[in-house]
């Protein structure tokens, strides 16, 4: 028979989570709560008061069609810079892990961008981007006014992915890498001795074994694409030019702590998390069945 | 090694000991900006100049990275009882903060702490826009400035001319000569939220055309936005007429340049841009730019009235000590202070708030050599005409920040979609007005003072 440490008292667990309950509490509950409160009422910014005004925030922003691009353009936000960071990221650690050279560099070196905070990048971006003065600017150059993300809404949004794509790159690459580690040898050099080259391992082999990795860096690049992207937006673009990068979460950021409209803020919070835990919902229940733990 | 350091530390300890009950007699207020870069320092050595006059109180000075930070963190502070004694509060919160009741209102604060203010003493314009419609003063303005036009003196002589475009017509064919003459850009500009200030809210000041009804809102919470009804639509008709030819550039910090940047650089011929530049400008220059400044054009016809103060004003936040608030007021003292009006402005660019301050400016001579020459004309222009009873102080709206990101849209629109202008400026003016019944509904009850 397995031998399991359990404890028996359910007083002691209690004890033990309950460190962990009360930060979650602290840090999650509790202002989500104050939120969602905030949410139904209308609240003078500096604490006279607030008034219960029910789905009244709700409404005005469901039935504004400014708001509902705001979601589409975070959902196109969403689905390509998680394609582009997991993508790159799984490039760079499929080469890395066949041990080119300096593979031990690469692998301390690629995880920075993610320590890097989000107003110095935007910093950065936006100087490596600017259509007349940056790096970018040889291209305009060559074929005048073909990229200006300070005019062209498109090219702001391009702007922004690869920005926000360049800092979670660094983040899935070293799960991309542990994963691949530990994928045994003996199965790829088995392949490699039945004649499968290196692309053919990677599609039949490598691929199948990482869908563990792959659905759990899916859920949290989709989650933080909606929520870690208003600093990026904030610095590079300020939502515009014309709305074109008016994303849901630099919307709630700029309401909020700008416009000091902290119930239009808190409604589009509840709206925003309702959208991420839908999203969540619909990869657990329809991608997960395509993942093999084992 | 071992013994220096110990022997340091003991040093320190003592000196501690001896300084501690010197400093505990001391009464410490904090003092909350917004200011970042050199107007930060040179708030912080306002703040030393006021430590060292005098004994009894200590102000701790603080920037906070940028106005809405500062805002967001007095408020934040406020409500966890762990407010400033002084904040600083930018015109856009103006109204916010006016209808919180978490301020102990100026003119009462210096009252009550003895100390005679002159109110009159401000500029009329300077004192509409933070005093309530009763004329009451809350707050005390602090760092203010208004727009001027900045032009290149050698430039505009390549076209046969001496001075600056008085009238918008003028300047069009100034901007037309200039491109004609092989400028790239006669008239450096952006249409980012920043900007509605020069361009939107100045424009109609100057031109005596309200923003709003209610007298900008003064006159009450239910003020509905009409700058969609007026010579703005014509306006920014024009300015995307000059857009379109080439002769007014974006320059923008997303472009990889501002248009501040491209002024100073020589690049661009004409901006418009506050005072508060003034000294920037003249810094950063390139050798040999001959620059001068202007007040802001009119259209032909139009008489002109005296422009809005930008800036910020201080508020003494409730819920202090009396000895706080007797530090607070000598504070205020102290920094109204001619001297320090004239030291003020020679660091910064912004203006004096006062008459006496403007008078003792003028009789050191302050306005008659470079590079100062020329920051008159602000002063002339927040003066151009009395404030009246039927004037525009000012803008008192609510949600001021997100009105302005709500026309920076439907410029942005116009400008780079090429969206109909009267179309889009409607509806600016229709989400603006949403913004607006928010707010109202928001301080139900509560009356404008």
């Amino acid at each position: 028979m397995e031998k399991r440490a359990t404890f028996s008292s359910t007083t002691i667990g209690l004890v033990f989570v309950a460190p962990m309950l009360l930060l979650i509490f602290v840090f999650f509950y509790w202002p989500s709560g104050q939120a969602l409160y905030w949410a139904f009422t209308l609240e003078q910014p500096w604490g006279g008061g607030n008034q219960w005004v029910g789905l009244q925030n709700f409404q005005q922003l469901l039935s504004d069609p400014v708001y509902w691009n705001s979601i589409t353009r975070s959902l196109v936000f969403g689905v390509a810079s998680t394609a582009i960071a997991m993508g790159v990221a799984l490039v760079l650690a499929l080469f890395t892990d066949r041990e080119l050279r300096f593979h031990r560099a690469y692998r301390s070196i690629f995880v920075w961008p993610y320590a890097i905070a989000a107003p110095a990048l935007g910093l950065a971006f936006r100087f490596i981007l600017a259509p007349e003065a940056g790096l970018l600017s040889v291209l305009n150059s060559i074929w005048p006014n073909i990229w200006n993300p300070a005019l062209d809404g498109k090219d702001a949004m391009i702007a922004i992915v690869i920005a926000f794509s360049w800092k979670y790159i660094g983040y899935n690459f070293i799960f991309f890498l542990s994963a691949l580690a530990s994928i045994p040898r003996s199965l790829i050099e088995a392949a490699a001795m039945d004649g499968a080259g290196p692309a053919r391992r990677v599609v039949d082999i490598q691929l199948p074994l990482l869908t563990p990795t792959l659905f759990f860096l899916l859920v949290i690049n989709i989650t933080e694409s909606f929520q870690d992207s208003f600093g990026i937006v904030d610095i590079m673009t300020q939502g515009g030019p014309a709305r074109a990068t008016e994303l849901m979460v630099y919307k709630i950021y700029f309401d909020g702590f700008k416009g000091l409209d902290y119930s239009g803020a808190a409604a589009q919070s509840i709206i925003l998390m309702g959208l991420v835990v839908l999203l969540t919902i619909v990869q657990f229940r329809f991608i997960e069945r395509r993942v093999h733990y084992k | 090694m071992h013994a220096k350091f110990l022997g340091a530390a003991g040093m320190f300890a003592i000196a501690a000991m001896l300084a501690g009950p010197a400093m505990a007699d001391k009464t410490k207020i904090d003092f909350w900006f917004g200011n970042t870069g050199d107007i930060a320092k040179r708030v912080q050595e306002q703040c030393d100049r006021f430590n060292q006059s005098q004994s009894d109180y200590e102000v701790v000075c603080t920037s906070q990275g940028s106005y809405d930070a500062s805002l967001q963190n007095t408020i934040a502070a406020f409500r966890a009882g762990k407010q400033p004694t002084i904040a600083q509060v930018s015109d856009a919160g103006t109204l916010d903060i006016m209808l919180s009741g978490a301020f102990y209102p100026a003119n009462k604060l210096m009252k009550d702490m003895g100390y005679d203010v002159d109110w009159n003493d401000y500029f009329s314009g300077i004192k509409s826009y933070y005093a309530t419609s009763k004329g009451d003063m809350y707050s005390f303005p602090f760092n203010s400035s208004t727009p001027l036009l900045y032009w290149n003196k050698d430039a505009f002589a390549k076209i046969g001319k001496d001075q600056a475009p008085a009238t918008w017509e003028e300047a069009a064919e100034d901007f037309k000569a200039l491109k004609a003459a092989g400028y790239t850009c006669p008239l450096g500009f952006n249409i980012s939220r920043d900007e509605i200030w020069q361009y939107g809210e100045q424009f109609m000041a100057v031109h005596g055309e309200p923003i709003a009804t209610k007298r900008n809102g003064y006159d009450g919470l239910d003020a509905e936005l009409i700058f969609n009804k007026g010579k703005w639509v014509q306006y920014i008709k024009d300015l995307k007429g000059w857009y379109d030819n080439g002769e007014a550039v974006l320059k923008s910090k997303e472009t990889g340049q501002t248009f501040v940047e491209a002024f100073a650089a020589g690049d661009c011929q004409v901006i418009l841009t506050s005072v508060g530049d003034h000294g920037n400008v003249g810094r950063t220059a390139k050798p040999g730019l001959n620059w001068g400044v202007a007040m802001l054009p009119v259209y032909a016809g139009t008489e002109r009235k005296h422009s809005f103060v930008g800036g910020a004003s201080l508020w003494v936040l409730a819920g202090k000590s009396d000895a706080e608030y007797k530090g607070a007021a000598a504070f205020f003292n102290f920094i109204a202070k001619p001297e320090e009006a004239l030291t003020w402005s020679t660091v910064t660019g912004y203006i004096p708030v006062r008459n006496s301050g403007y008078d003792y400016l003028v009789k050191q001579g302050f306005y008659d050599k470079a590079p100062y020459a020329g920051r008159e004309l602000a002063i002339k222009s927040l003066t151009a005409s009395p404030a009246t009873a039927d004037s525009l102080p000012g803008i008192r709206l609510g949600g001021l920040l997100q009105i302005r990101q709500e026309m920076a849209n439907g410029l942005q629109a116009i400008f780079i979609n090429n969206a109909d202008v009267q179309t889009s400026l409607d509806e600016a003016a229709a989400r603006g007005n949403q913004i607006l019944r928010r707010f109202e509904q928001t301080y139900k009850g509560k009356q404008l003072p």
